[in-house]
């Protein structure tokens, strides 16, 4: 008991190290909240757009306005588990670039400690940026979330990000594993589930192998649960199978991830792939 | 200059029987005893342990080319088998060690070549030995930061590969490269440090103070950025970070590197008190022969990854004759078992 009370202690040094650090760098975290919000305004106009670009009134404006909220809910959905598998997966690129790698690696903490710590901010991260975006979404469009069911769709994102913990911290394993292009390997990984998991159209239009590859990744669930709620107002009730399966691929994928990254971590030090600084 | 011997690896007898008073910590938020003073410890696997034993380690890197290098190599290796009838097939052994390169393939070097000493509690055991020659290797393997491909570890009896967990909390190390998040403060990162081991925030606050007071660092240096702050003055830091956490083994790899002579003697003396009040051990790697001499009980020369020398620096200075007849100093004697030049770059290890 001791113990886990003084990892769990422990873990709250890369939360505030992690905000000292966001303080320090907040002429960088403008800059990339300017950039994330122009590319989910980008999108999202794409269904105000619709009609002039196939130049006839296709969509009625109730529908344009549901493709508003369709792509607003995608992009918004999208950023919070990007944000989340960032932040986590660069927990090692980021020592890597400080050099202070080898000091957290000897430091007398468990790894699961150390990405507990890491996951609870970029939770709170991760909420904080998309609370920002969507304030802007909402200022810039009239979006109709009248039938939205809040508490339904929060349980999904809370639940859902469990998932993406989990293979965050499988990507973790790549900055450890090629010091000098691991970080940008993590990018692969995320470009790939973007594509995959019905981020801005529904899985049952892409094409065949795609969507057949959608039906593994947890994201894809997420956003369908997500838009669910807030679009035809699902209630808890009628998600609770898509959270037991989301809580299912958590509790799964996060003992996986940390498994992997385990591997990876004896395999940096056999091969003295710490030291590198990439 | 000739060795003449090099055979006492007994401890000193200025290093016995200095126990003093035991160090306060406050881990985990309660004042405890911390485990550093001799036969005094219940968090140490065996009282009777030495500070550490490294038994016949090995640790070999093994470099292989590039995936595209590869194939050229095996595009010309097929090329060259056949336009040859030699008829053995073969096409060489593996990789050589040494740094040599084996058949194209994998290039192996030989860090540490079975390394075998063990240190007493409460001693400062001095390591040199030319750039590359396996020093910060050795380090980091004690660190638990690489794995020995041979032999075994062991930290206060803790083995550093089976309970590294028990061996962190043991120890600490200052390397050459101080590493830090640049953009905190020092506080920020000392702050950080003492989280990940257990020292209460207040107390680390205030002791933090201390040491850099101690140091000579000024009090407003504690909130400016790390990255407006010389490399001087980011050692220290460094240093400060290490003792903050009392470790019961105190690893220093160069680690008064670009100090100037006075901060250099402020370190020196803080290590010999933090000896002398807590018993700490300490392992100290440098290029500084003078501060080998003044510091070290013993000292260990490696080259090529092998212990060539080991015994107290009078001892060494024994083992050698200069030419002219003067007393040798220790540098003499690491010429003259090392065959090298020294110098005062970095360490270029793989």
């Amino acid at each position: 008991m001791t113990t886990t009370a003084g990892e769990l202690r422990a873990s709250y040094a890369f939360v505030e190290r992690n905000i000292n650090l966001v303080k320090r760098y907040w002429g960088w975290e403008i800059v990339w909240i300017a950039y994330t919000i122009a590319n989910s305004l980008a999108v999202v106009l794409i269904a105000r757009g619709v009609n002039s670009a196939v130049q006839e009134d296709a969509l009625t404006q109730a529908n344009i306005d549901k493709l508003v909220l369709f792509l607003a809910i995608g992009a918004l959905v999208w950023h919070y588990l990007a944000v989340v598998f960032e932040v986590v997966s660069e927990m090692i690129s980021w020592e890597r670039w400080e050099g202070t790698i080898e000091y957290t690696f000897m430091a007398p903490v468990r790894r699961s400690t150390h990405m507990i710590g890491t996951t609870l901010f970029s939770l709170v991260y991760g909420m904080v940026h998309t609370v920002v975006i969507l304030l802007v979404i909402v200022l810039v469009f009239d979006l109709d979330m009248s039938r939205a069911n809040f508490p339904a769709a929060a349980a999904v994102l809370a639940v859902g990000s469990l998932s993406l913990v989990g293979i965050g911290i499988m990507g973790a394993v790549l900055p450890l594993l090629y010091p000098e292009r691991g970080a940008q390997m993590t990018h692969v990984v995320q470009a790939g589930m973007v594509l995959i998991s019905g981020v801005y159209i529904s899985p049952a239009e892409m094409p065949e192998p795609l969507h057949t590859l959608s039906k593994i990744s947890p994201a894809t669930y997420v956003l369908a649960g997500i838009r669910s709620a807030l679009m035809e107002g699902t209630g808890l009730t009628e998600l609770w199978p898509l959270l037991v399966g989301l809580l299912a691929a958590g509790l799964v994928l996060i003992p996986v991830g940390v498994h992997v990254f385990g591997w990876g971590e004896r395999y940096a030090k056999r091969t003295g792939r710490l030291k590198r600084s990439g | 200059m000739t060795v003449t011997s090099q055979t006492d690896t007994q401890a000193p007898e200025t290093m016995i029987g200095q126990l003093n008073e035991p160090m306060e910590a406050h881990v985990n938020g309660q004042v405890t005893v911390a485990a550093r003073s001799r036969g005094s410890s219940s968090a140490v696997a065996d009282d009777h342990a030495p500070a550490l034993e490294v038994q016949g380690v090995t640790k070999v890197f093994v470099k292989s080319p590039g995936l595209l290098a590869r194939i050229r190599r095996r595009a010309r290796s097929n090329g060259a088998s056949a336009s040859q009838t030699n008829g053995t097939g073969k096409t060489g052994g593996a990789g050589a060690t040494n740094g040599a390169l084996g058949n194209g393939d994998a290039k192996r070097v030989v860090a540490v070549d079975n390394v075998s000493i063990t240190v007493e509690r409460g001693e400062i055991f001095g390591l040199l030995g030319p750039n590359g020659t396996g020093k910060s290797t050795l380090i980091r393997l004690i660190s638990t930061l690489l794995l020995p491909d041979d032999g075994r570890i062991c930290v206060f009896g803790y083995d550093v590969v089976r309970e590294d967990a028990q061996v962190k909390r043991l120890i600490n190390r200052v390397s050459v490269e101080a590493s830090f998040f640049k953009k905190l403060t020092p506080m920020e990162n000392l702050m950080y440090a003492a989280r990940l081991y257990g020292v209460d925030a207040r107390h680390a606050r205030e002791e933090s103070m201390r040491i850099m007071k101690r140091l000579g660092l000024e009090e407003r240096s504690a909130s400016e950025p790390m990255e407006d702050m010389s490399r001087g003055m980011q050692q220290k830091v460094a240093i400060a970070r290490a003792f903050l956490t009392s470790p019961s083994m105190l690893l220093l790899d160069e680690p008064t590197t670009g100090l100037d002579p006075h901060s250099k003697r402020a370190v020196q003396a803080f290590v010999r008190d933090i000896r002398r009040e807590h018993d700490t051990t300490v392992l100290l790697t440098t290029h500084d022969m003078y501060e080998a001499d003044v510091m070290c009980d013993r000292i260990a020369i490696i080259d090529k990854g092998r212990i060539v020398a080991l015994d107290t620096p009078t001892g060494l200075k024994g083992q050698v004759r200069t030419d002219d007849g003067r007393e040798p100093s220790l540098e003499d004697v690491f010429l003259e078992l090392t065959g090298r030049e020294l110098k005062n770059d970095e360490e270029a290890e793989s």
